[in-house]
């Protein structure tokens, strides 16, 4: 129990819908979400496919605690081929349309071949059918969820989307759920428009059932004190959301500002979650309440609102309700990145890139980058048509609506910033690792972060082994930021258990207050089988390794292990971190070493073997 | 004292841990569909309203009900229901002035809160709330904030 034991193959290009058996053996190898729907998406495609080929499958997965009571249990993943890096995409998401998927009594979805014609996968428990969404396409997420609901008379159907931005191929579209919940990373949203598929609807009544309930109802309840009661979990995410992080990281001169030309932002204040809360001169305050996901003890989430005095909303009154509001790494791709310090200007944007389905963090990091080519020269306003200058709100603001519809020079902003800077003969201002834009913490100032987004399987991202929970925030243990020593053992521990953590169905941001110990008899109590501490690590050490192999057989290399040249060789210029460069050089060996990989990055027949990977 | 349920509609956060926890104890599984509590979403107010049985003095429900399926608990003046005799008729879902009685198709009968009658433990809802959004209140002054108490 606890896994609904079937998953749901959709045909998209005969229209059949199917339901088959979930493959016990593999759900014990690899749990659920993230690392069972890599192990499908590896065992049925093959990894040198086109991302936007009908042959790349897209795969939606819950885990097996998702639906239950345990908190933060309302997670589910998007695996797919990421037409942004070439490399394994696996986008996760929060909200309540995962919980109701698997309440509905699927663990996943295999989505498979094209449709010809715009449709969307419609479910009510076992019953599921594709239908026509003609009317559908060519509309923003927000068009599409509450008309979805209002066809079949239900408001409580979840529903996950795309935008224009999946449907147009924009290279960071996300599919976004509950209006402001996103699987946003990778480029996901535009794998589901190259099906066209416009939208997936849930709604399930059967439940989910745990395997040994009152051991389930004990181990949640201890763990849901334990995050009641941590700094961060009680008290700083939910007065804060995640933008308890911009200040801080500013402070510790992390906060890459300008395109990463420096480490720290003067703005970083006006923009912070601080800021969010306090209310303007004219009596507006951004942050209206916060908000949580299914089963969530935390709510980190922000609700916002413009003030509607403000420039982008006071002629337009659809936007002046309230909405999902900033998280830190949207905040500071958007702000800090293009040095843009307008609180509401940024809150549009991000408005914006959940109405059209966009990534914020690869959005933001974009504009970043087209700025700086706009700086030296390299794109005129002729070719932008308004001054795309650092700072500009009014030009942030344009370009995020022109990119969520695929307008003027929002076509050349979707294309992502490593295709950009090609195009106009700068790659070295594109702030990516595998082709995917990194966040908000530089690793010249967080030395282990460098070696995370280095060797992150999904090109440039925090959230593969948060480095910046030890090195920044001390948890679990402090570390310097600012040396090498011991980050390789770090990353890849921090790696191991988020791999895991992300394939249970609950949220990473547990991590901050739950160790393995407080994981364990959650997992143990809801899942039939032998899921001792031992077992989960190696459960995540085998996602890792087998997303590598992935990767590797989709003809990436060691090489692609790096960094921009930025970080590694031009030092940043001001504050606490001044005169610094990430020294990967310093960790990468190591951490082949560790993993268990040749010096060229490749798993030895050794590792692969110990993790039944052969 | 007669108690029920009340709800701090304020501290609500939307993530209904209440309806998992209601259909957990109750039900034997976690679905939101079969709780006892429900959470109301007003999406545009940006505003999450838990609601259950207020245990009325006067329950219409009780009264109602065509089988007697529904009795008073004299020393707390809990309404509990008969699962056994509820026929699944919903005339109790119409009688109830509040619309905290709900019917649940697949098993022909209607569910309602008992404020977990006989569990020791009190309400699982109440536990299970990160938030302290529900409480067990006199039901003298019971209801959603600023509603005019039952009775």
């Amino acid at each position: 129990m606890s896994w609904a034991r079937k998953i749901l193959r959709v045909n998209l290009t005969t229209g059949d819908c199917s339901s088959e058996p979930l493959n016990m053996e593999w759900a014990a190898q690899y749990l659920g979400q993230r690392g069972l729907g890599t192990k499908y998406l590896v065992e049925e495609t093959d990894p040198t496919v086109d991302p936007f080929s009908p042959d790349n499958k897209l795969i939606i997965a819950t885990g097996p605690l998702t639906g239950t009571i345990a908190s933060t249990a309302g997670r589910w993943s998007v695996i797919t081929k990421s037409p942004l890096t070439g490399a394994i995409a696996c986008s996760n998401s929060g909200g309540f349309f995962g919980a109701e998927l698997k309440t509905a009594g699927w663990d996943m979805i295999i989505f498979e071949g094209k449709s010809p014609k715009p449709v969307y996968l419609f479910i009510k428990d076992d019953n599921c059918e594709l239908l026509p969404a003609d009317d559908l396409w060519g509309t923003s997420v927000w068009h599409t969820e509450p008309a979805i609901k209002e066809k079949h008379g239900d408001d409580k159907i979840k529903v996950a989307s795309i935008g224009e931005a999946g449907e147009n191929g924009v290279l960071f579209a996300a599919v976004v759920n509950d209006l402001d919940r996103a699987a946003g990373r990778s480029g996901v949203g535009a794998v589901m428009g190259s099906k066209n598929l416009k939208a997936i609807a849930a709604r399930g009544t059967k439940g989910v059932q745990v395997n040994d309930p009152r051991a389930f109802m004990q181990s949640t309840m201890a763990a849901k004190k334990v995050l009641a009661e941590h700094t961060v979990t009680g008290e700083g995410l939910p007065t804060y959301g995640t933008q308890v992080l911009m200040n801080i990281i500013n402070e510790s001169g992390a906060l890459p500002t300008e395109n990463a030309r420096d480490g720290q932002f003067e703005g970083a204040e006006k923009i912070s979650g601080e800021a969010m809360h306090e209310t303007t001169a004219d009596g507006h305050k951004n942050l209206v309440s916060n908000n949580a996901c299914f089963a969530c003890t935390i709510g980190c989430a922000r609700v916002s609102k413009i003030n509607p005095k403000h420039v982008s909303v006071k002629d337009r009154p659809e936007y002046q309700k309230e909405s999902g509001g900033l998280e830190y790494e949207a905040a500071w791709a958007m702000g800090a990145s293009t040095k843009v310090d307008d609180l509401d200007a940024l809150t549009f944007a991000n408005f914006l890139c959940n109405e059209h389905g966009m990534d914020p963090i690869s959005f933001g990091s974009t504009v970043a980058a087209a700025m700086e080519l706009y700086d030296v020269g390299a794109i005129t306003e002729e070719q932008v048509g308004y001054p795309l200058t650092f700072g500009s709100a009014d030009a942030l603001m344009k370009i995020a609506e022109q990119t969520g519809k695929g307008e003027g020079f929002g076509v050349e902003i979707g294309m992502g910033s490593k295709r950009l800077c090609e195009k106009y003969g700068h790659p070295e201002f594109s702030m990516t690792v595998k082709g995917q834009e990194f966040p908000a913490y530089d690793p010249r100032g967080v030395q282990g972060m460098g070696l995370a987004y280095a060797t992150s399987n999904r090109g440039g991202c925090h959230l593969r082994g948060y480095t910046v929970s030890s090195e920044v925030l001390g948890l679990p243990v402090k570390t310097d930021p600012h040396v090498t020593e011991g980050k390789a053992e770090l990353a890849k521990a921090f790696q191991d258990l988020t791999a895991m953590i992300d394939s249970s169905g609950l949220c990473i941001f547990t991590s901050f207050a739950l160790g393995l110990d407080d994981y364990q008899p959650q997992i143990q109590a809801a899942c039939e089988g032998d899921f001792s501490g031992e077992k989960l690590l190696e459960i995540g050490e085998r996602i890792w390794n087998i997303e590598r192999k992935y990767n590797l057989a989709a003809g990436l290399t060691g090489k692609d292990d790096t960094l921009p040249k930025r970080l590694l060789k031009d030092a940043i210029k001001s504050g606490p971190t001044k005169g610094m460069v990430n020294r990967l050089d310093e960790m990468l060996p190591e951490y082949y070493k560790l993993r268990g990989w040749s010096e060229d990055g490749e798993p030895t027949a050794a590792t692969l073997g110990r993790l039944n990977l052969v | 004292m007669a108690k029920a349920l009340h709800f701090i509609i304020d501290k609500c956060t939307g993530c209904h841990q209440c309806e998992l926890a209601c259909s957990g104890m109750r039900e034997g599984v976690f679905a939101t569909e079969r709780s006892r509590i429900r959470i109301f979403e007003l999406k545009e107010m940006s505003k999450n309203v838990p609601y259950a049985c207020l245990q009325c003095e006067e329950a219409w429900c009780m009264h109602a009900c065509p089988v007697d399926a529904i009795f008073e608990v004299a020393e707390t003046g809990v309404k509990v229901l008969l699962e056994d005799r509820c026929v699944g008729c919903k005339v109790c879902t119409i009688a109830c002035p509040y619309g905290t009685v709900n019917y649940y198709p697949d098993a022909g009968k209607v569910l309602k809160c008992d404020l977990c009658h006989g569990d020791d433990m009190g309400p699982a809802c109440i536990a299970s709330c990160p938030t302290g959004a529900i409480e067990l209140a006199e039901r003298e002054v019971v209801g959603a904030s600023g509603a005019p108490a039952p009775g």
